[in-house]
């Protein structure tokens, strides 16, 4: 039993930092913005360099071969940018799924390629517009097609962000049935570990804004109401982040109580970066309700990724079906299916 | 990371359970603070308990303990609670004062105290509190006035743990003329010392769950004095740390609840209020974050952190999913949740009673998230 991050997970952790920090700063946020935009050419060629696009592929794929928890770690310093592009969900959910099909697809060959998805959770594919190709889904089996292969109709998001699509499409190549489960229990995984960046980098602009702003004389922050929202907001960070790690490294468990368990990071890990969202807000006051302020886009980030990948009703059923059928009690924290 | 358990964690679980399913009282023992009885009870299951040598096995063996280490203590923790095992009588000594002395005391200090408090031969109470100084506890006013080798303790605690029927309580006293976080010391006394007046105080159930204490020229050495003379406010924070942090609530404690409001809401809940199973989900869920979060720490512990302010966030949590799940518990019960149990049954109301304590108790939880916001997100104080 160990709960710790290995050294070498805390260093692409930090890798994953101050790459984001360095390359997304509100600068960039806004000059996407004003150009209608999610993908900033350089920022991607810097994140392609890293090895990050291809994390979860096997070595044999040309990839790094490692794991979920791994890659939470990236998701979690891609939510405290609020990042604009579609890494999370193209090499989180979508190349590994794509290798399990089709280990020998060009588009996996390629580092910088994104691939979208098409997923029964999920109305609209995200990105589907700058994917080099995208996984369809109909009745269980899993297709490919390129863009010019299908009809996108664009969805606009409050997200400036998230670039939606309807997809309609007749004629892609089939790749048989796919592991849809699998790739919604990423979807949610990462959803959540985006979630907590979304959350601290929300709570950590309120305390910045809280310490400079001053008011009857001094800074609002030493005002106990103000105080006590930003660490409500950070009691639910703390008490989501074990959740999201633990998920993570259980995922592949594939049983009820792994399930369970990203489905209870899914939920608190969004509803604490909504939680601190709302909060960051409210303690920027007038300003916080400005687009001049980003916090805007944490709250927007926070309320699209609440609801894909699973509601918050169909993870609670999820967590319902374990703690109603299974065992329960302190002996069973950490219980798996019998082989 | 790694989450799951070596097979010689599984034997110790395996180990602990037998001994548990053994030994542990088949009916309930009345409530520690109810009566005499009741208190004298637990010390007998102390005792017990040290029979089996599981009095408090993350000590080193010489101070009665097993030297195990911290996931074995969770493991242990689990197996207690799910056995349903007597509350601890004696936790301000053994999980508070304990890791404290373990810190701060001398070799002979410890070989003193330490070995009868793991046995419950010497029972602990708190005495920091005054009437004046509450959550503001640099404000405290009782004294000890240094005489040759020893102390005068004088002064007026309140709201002390346990001392209606305790043998000993550690207290918070300056040297007279001093002020706020300066001139102050932990000094231990027995409760049955010349000049010491214990009042019981009955809590909102009843119980004579703490007690004041009116202290007059109180003899004691300067031996029982923990850590150097003024040091007492860092000891007394670094205890409020063990208490906030990871020893005072177990997290098996809430499991073992929510596993239990699982089983309420199936046997008698209404299927079509599905706002009231949302509640008993969330407690489930609440119960199974925290655990987490402690097996998260426990881990980090072990590979050498030191726990900090963050230890203020566990007490908010579990004292507020407390409260949350035996409401879900009494909302299921409806118009019978007001009624007094029977020996026997899982005494949802007495329970929720005790949960509303937890967020004034070892610092009200305004105070923790002062320290959370001053502490770990740097705002002004």
């Amino acid at each position: 039993m160990d709960f710790t991050l290995s050294e070498e997970q805390q260093m692409f952790a930090e890798t994953a930092r101050s790459l984001f920090a360095d390359t997304c700063t509100p600068d960039h946020w806004r000059r996407l913005m004003e150009a209608g935009q999610s993908r900033d050419p350089a920022r991607w060629q810097a994140i392609v360099e890293t090895g990050f696009t291809q994390l979860l592929l096997p070595e044999s794929a040309g990839g790094l071969g490692l794991g979920e928890l791994d890659f939470a770690l990236i998701a979690e310093a891609a939510g405290s940018v609020a990042l604009p592009d579609p890494l999370v969900e193209s090499a989180g959910i979508a190349s590994p799924m794509l290798a399990a099909l089709a280990p020998d697809h060009p588009a996996l060959a390629d580092p910088s390629a994104t691939i979208a998805i098409q997923h029964p959770a999920n109305p609209f594919v995200a990105d589907a517009d700058s994917a080099a190709t995208i996984i369809l889904h109909r009745d269980g089996q899993a297709f490919v097609a390129t863009r010019d292969q299908v009809r996108l109709m664009r969805r606009d998001s409050i997200d400036p962000f998230r670039r939606l699509f309807a997809v309609e499409w007749s004629e892609a190549t089939p790749l048989g049935t796919g592991d849809w489960n699998l790739a919604l229990d990423r979807g949610a995984l990462f959803a959540a570990a985006q979630g907590l960046g979304l959350a601290q980098r929300a709570v950590d602009m309120g305390v910045a804004y809280a310490k400079e702003r001053q008011q009857f004389g001094k800074p609002i922050g030493s005002y106990q109401a103000v105080k006590h929202h930003l660490a409500s907001a950070q009691v639910a960070i703390e008490f989501a982040r074990p959740v999201v790690y633990a998920a993570a490294a259980q995922i592949g468990q594939r049983d009820a109580f792994s399930q369970a368990r990203i489905s209870h990071a899914k939920i608190v890990a969004l509803e604490a970066a909504d939680q601190a969202a709302r909060t960051s807000i409210q303690v920027h006051g007038a300003m916080g309700y400005s687009w001049e302020v980003d916090v805007h886009l944490f709250l927007k980030r926070a309320l699209a990724l609440t609801n894909c990948w699973g509601t918050p009703a169909f993870h609670r059923a999820r967590v319902a079906e374990r703690l109603f059928s299974r065992p329960a009690g302190p002996d069973q924290t950490f219980a798996r299916e019998a082989a | 990371m790694d989450l799951t358990y070596t097979s010689e964690q599984q034997a110790f679980r395996a180990e602990v359970r037998a001994w548990m399913d053994a030994y542990v009282p088949k009916s309930p023992l009345e409530h520690y603070d109810a009566t005499r009885e009741g208190f004298e009870a637990h010390r007998a299951w102390e005792a017990t308990l040290k029979s089996g040598d599981w009095g408090m096995v993350t000590w080193p063996t010489e101070y009665g303990g097993r030297g195990l280490d911290l996931i074995q203590w969770l493991i242990f923790e689990e197996e207690y609670y799910r056995a349903g095992a007597p509350g601890r009588v004696n936790q301000n000594g053994i999980f508070l004062l304990g890791p404290t002395l373990m810190e701060f005391g001398t070799p002979e200090q410890k070989a003193r105290f330490l070995p009868p408090m793991a046995s419950g031969d010497e029972i602990w109470a708190q005495a920091w509190s005054e009437p004046q100084a509450g959550s503001d506890l640099a404000g405290v006013r009782a004294t000890a006035v240094r005489d040759g080798n020893d102390y005068l303790l004088s002064g007026h605690k309140i709201w002390s743990s346990r001392a209606a029927f305790a043998d000993w309580a550690f207290g918070l006293f300056r040297e007279p003329g001093s002020e706020r976080h300066k001139g102050l010391s932990l000094i231990f006394f027995p409760l049955d010392a010349p000049g010491v007046t214990v009042n019981p105080i009955r809590k909102i159930n009843g119980h004579v769950g703490f007690a004041e204490l009116f202290l007059e020229d109180v003899r004691v050495p300067a031996f029982n004095r923990l850590g150097d003379e003024g040091q007492g406010w860092h000891i007394c924070m670094a205890t409020a740390g063990f208490e906030r942090g990871l020893m005072l609530r177990s997290p098996a404690r809430y499991q073992v609840a929510a596993a239990e409001l699982a089983k309420l809401w199936q046997a008698r809940g209404n299927s079509a209020d599905p706002a009231l199973e949302a509640d008993v989900i969330r407690a489930f869920m609440n119960a199974e974050a925290y655990a987490l979060s402690i097996y998260k720490t426990a881990s980090a512990l072990m590979t050498g952190s030191k726990i900090g302010p963050e230890a203020s966030t566990n007490k908010i949590f579990w004292s507020e999913l407390d409260i949350h799940l035996h409401r879900t518990a009494l909302a299921i019960l409806g118009a019978e949740a007001e009624l007094l149990t029977e020996p026997g049954e899982h005494d949802w109301i007495d329970d929720y009673i005790f949960a509303l304590a937890g967020p004034i108790y070892a610092g009200s939880n305004e105070i923790q998230r002062n320290i959370i916001a001053e502490r770990m997100l740097g705002l002004p104080r």
